[in-house]
């Protein structure tokens, strides 16, 4: 028998993953949650609100970043990573949303919260802005559908509120990053004091948009080796910047937030919590600043992708240790998720990662390479501008 | 406020005869097998043994509810009585009220598909009709009593005064997380007892609505920033990079030709 495609490693990872987690999603569904989880009174928000939800809006955050740099602050070099960002956060948001569906109980009611909205809950606020935002992301990706099909007055229609459109995407952004951070604000006496803080909105805030950038550095080199469109160096440069930037002021923030609220005595308990902090905080912090702060390191692209991949891991330390770590003690319990729910959290990862290829097959997510002659043109025109060469040194296209 | 109904939880008169559970049992039809000291989706209360006493566990209906508050479709309701009650039709089955309650009172159908959150309603409808509560009722030692909750503060601190050396001097549920209509009154310290001790005394809700109220006012004012941001770049580069720009754009422009042909 022949197969349409090439049987490789990851792809039979991606099989075997999907269907552990289309059978966890049937079980789910026709025996309820006590079946497919190990969920409990005593913990009743596990591993797919803290992964699927939680960490997953956060690791989308490359999404409003980039945006909002490229159309508002006018910073055009990003525009190479612009509809990669915007599709990988729309993508994972449309999981978000499949994620939460399979995690709440009522899923068919999901439009609740539209029509009896309780203004005084987080959760109300996340999912108006989830909604919104996702739908804002729809329409920022929708040229570059447009543009496959060279339907050039939709385009045009959506080009000229597009910068509107980046600011309310932003300002949901803004909202919503840190609301995930406050819905914990009100558990103060049941979330572990090592990650319990007034600040948490800042926190998952700051948090996110560094791990946006990082990100974006992740994608880049796994999309250069996948479909070889390497991405210009200065511009994952300047993200390293600003995930420096943002690991700083979060850190800075931390010691704030620990001499304010008095806990430093926690940070020497011999207790679990203790050691998964320490962990956190090294890997999501403390490695990547002072890696970051070699410039050797900040000015290399390996440098870089080893940065990124520490930022990442220690933010998904980060949302696992508010989600699960630090309400085990207050619970009584000891959660360990069920492995259906694991395959259906990896399941979401590789539908993010399968859509992704799909979408870089049929649309020009990564703009359409220049020709030689353009290029020189390009470059000689720069020279002619007396202009930084960063501007117009890409291999690809420049359109908003 | 004044007539808010409560229930007073007197530890030190329990004898641990579980009246009170079998009666909530029969009055929420719930089953009769299962372990009478830990609440479930099947069991509104509970009653434990702690050093040598006897308390009890359930909803304390809160004064300033944390499970209203959080609830995205407000399926949980504060009634006038001072009962905290439930509203399936409108649950979305997210178990935010159950991750935040400061008691971890609710609980949830895990094996249905179609999930109720359940707790005790302070048997919300018999007050309707002008009955007390179950439990309240069919206690036989009047270790716990109905009444209003200004009147059972007053019998509680009234108890204190008669017998200092039986009661410490707390009446949980007076102050705690902005307080409750269940109140307890002790021996010992209540978090022998299993009660929270670490909860601040303003309401829960405040915590969040600190943030949430900022968000129109945020809203506004950063949208506002953006947009000038983009505007004042906007100008500049317009000044700065118009021949550039035009130069780009004829390369462009050449390019979407050629592809057109
Ligand atoms: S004890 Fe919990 S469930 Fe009961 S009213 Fe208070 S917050 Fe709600
Ligand atoms: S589980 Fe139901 S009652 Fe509880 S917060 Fe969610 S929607 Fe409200």
């Amino acid at each position: 028998m022949k197969l349409p495609f090439k049987l490789t490693f990851w792809r039979v990872l991606f099989g075997i993953v999907t269907l552990a987690g289309a059978y966890a999603v049937f079980v789910r569904v026709n025996q309820g949650l006590g079946a497919a989880t190990n969920l409990s009174d005593q913990f009743p928000w596990g591993l797919w609100v803290g992964f699927d939800v939680v960490t997953g809006v956060g690791l989308a955050a490359g999404g409003f970043t980039i945006a909002g740099a490229v159309y508002v602050l006018h910073l055009k070099q990003f525009y190479p990573v612009l509809r990669p960002a915007i599709l990988t956060a729309f993508l994972g948001y449309v999981l978000v949303v499949v994620g939460l569906l399979i995690d709440i109980g009522h899923p068919l009611r999901i439009y609740h919260p539209m029509l009896m909205g309780n203004f005084q809950s987080v959760m109300f606020e996340v999912a108006m802005c989830v909604t919104f935002y996702t739908s804002v992301l729809a329409l920022e990706f929708s040229t570059v559908v447009f543009e496959k099909f060279g339907w050039k007055r939709p385009k045009k229609w959506v080009g000229k509120v597009i910068v509107p459109l980046v600011i309310v995407g932003v300002i949901l952004s803004f909202l919503h990053q840190s609301s995930l951070g406050s819905l914990y604000l009100i558990m103060p006496s049941k979330l572990y004091p090592l990650w319990y803080s007034p600040l948490l909105p800042a926190f998952f805030l700051i948090s996110a948009i560094s791990t946006g950038c990082a990100m974006v550095i992740f994608e880049s080199h796994l999309s250069f080796r996948a479909f070889g469109h390497r991405l210009e160096k200065h511009i994952l440069k300047h993200l390293g910047r600003v995930m420096l930037l943002g690991m700083a002021l979060y850190l800075v923030l931390k010691v704030q937030d620990f001499t304010t609220r008095g806990v430093w005595n926690l940070m020497f308990e011999n207790r679990m919590e203790t050691y998964v902090f320490w962990l956190e905080m090294l890997i999501g912090s403390i490695i990547p600043i002072v890696l970051l702060s070699i410039k050797k390191v900040r000015l290399s692209t390996k440098g870089l992708y080893v940065c990124s991949i520490f930022a990442i891991s220690g933010f998904l330390f980060n949302r696992m240790n508010v989600t699960i770590t630090g309400m085990t003690a207050s619970s009584g319990v000891n959660y360990i998720p069920s492995w259906m729910e694991i395959s259906v959290s990896l399941a979401i990862v590789g539908m993010v990662i399968f859509l992704f290829a799909l979408a870089v097959r049929y649309f020009p997510v990564f703009g359409t390479p220049l020709k030689e002659s353009q290029k020189q043109k390009l470059n000689k025109l720069s020279k002619i501008q007396g202009e930084n060469s960063d501007k117009v040194s890409s291999n690809y296209t420049h359109i908003s | 406020m004044d007539n808010r109904k409560a229930l007073l939880i007197d530890v030190n008169l329990c004898v641990g005869c579980k009246a009170c559970v079998e009666a909530c049992r029969e009055e929420n039809n719930q089953p009769e097998d299962g372990d009478m000291s830990v609440l479930s989706s099947t069991a509104y209360t509970a009653v434990i043994e702690k050093e040598e006493v006897y308390t009890r566990k359930m909803c304390m209906h809160c004064e300033v509810p944390t499970c209203v508050s959080v609830c995205p479709v407000g399926a949980l309701e504060k009634t006038e009585s001072g009962a905290v009650i439930y509203h399936y039709e409108k649950c979305i089955g997210c178990r935010y009220c159950m991750q935040a309650c400061p008691y971890s009172v609710p609980t949830y159908e895990w094996a249905s598909t179609k999930p109720k959150v359940q707790k005790c309603t302070m048997c919300y409808p018999r007050q309707k009709v002008g009955d007390i509560p179950a439990c309240a009722e069919a206690c036989p030692a009047e270790a716990t009593i109905f009444g209003d909750r200004d009147e059972l503060l007053a019998i509680a601190r009234q108890r204190r005064i008669d017998e200092p050396e039986t009661y410490i001097n707390h009446i949980f549920g007076e102050h705690e997380a902005g307080g409750t209509s269940v109140l307890f009154t002790s021996s010992i310290p209540f978090d022998e007892l299993g009660l929270p001790m670490n909860l601040p005394m303003e309401p829960l809700p405040n915590l969040t609505w600190d943030v949430l109220s900022k968000i129109p006012r945020f809203s506004v004012f950063f949208g506002t920033f953006l947009y000038g941001v983009w505007w004042v770049i906007d100008r500049r580069m317009e000044i700065a990079d118009k021949g550039n720009n035009q130069l780009t754009e004829a390369v462009w422009n050449q390019r979407n030709q050629k592809d057109e042909v």
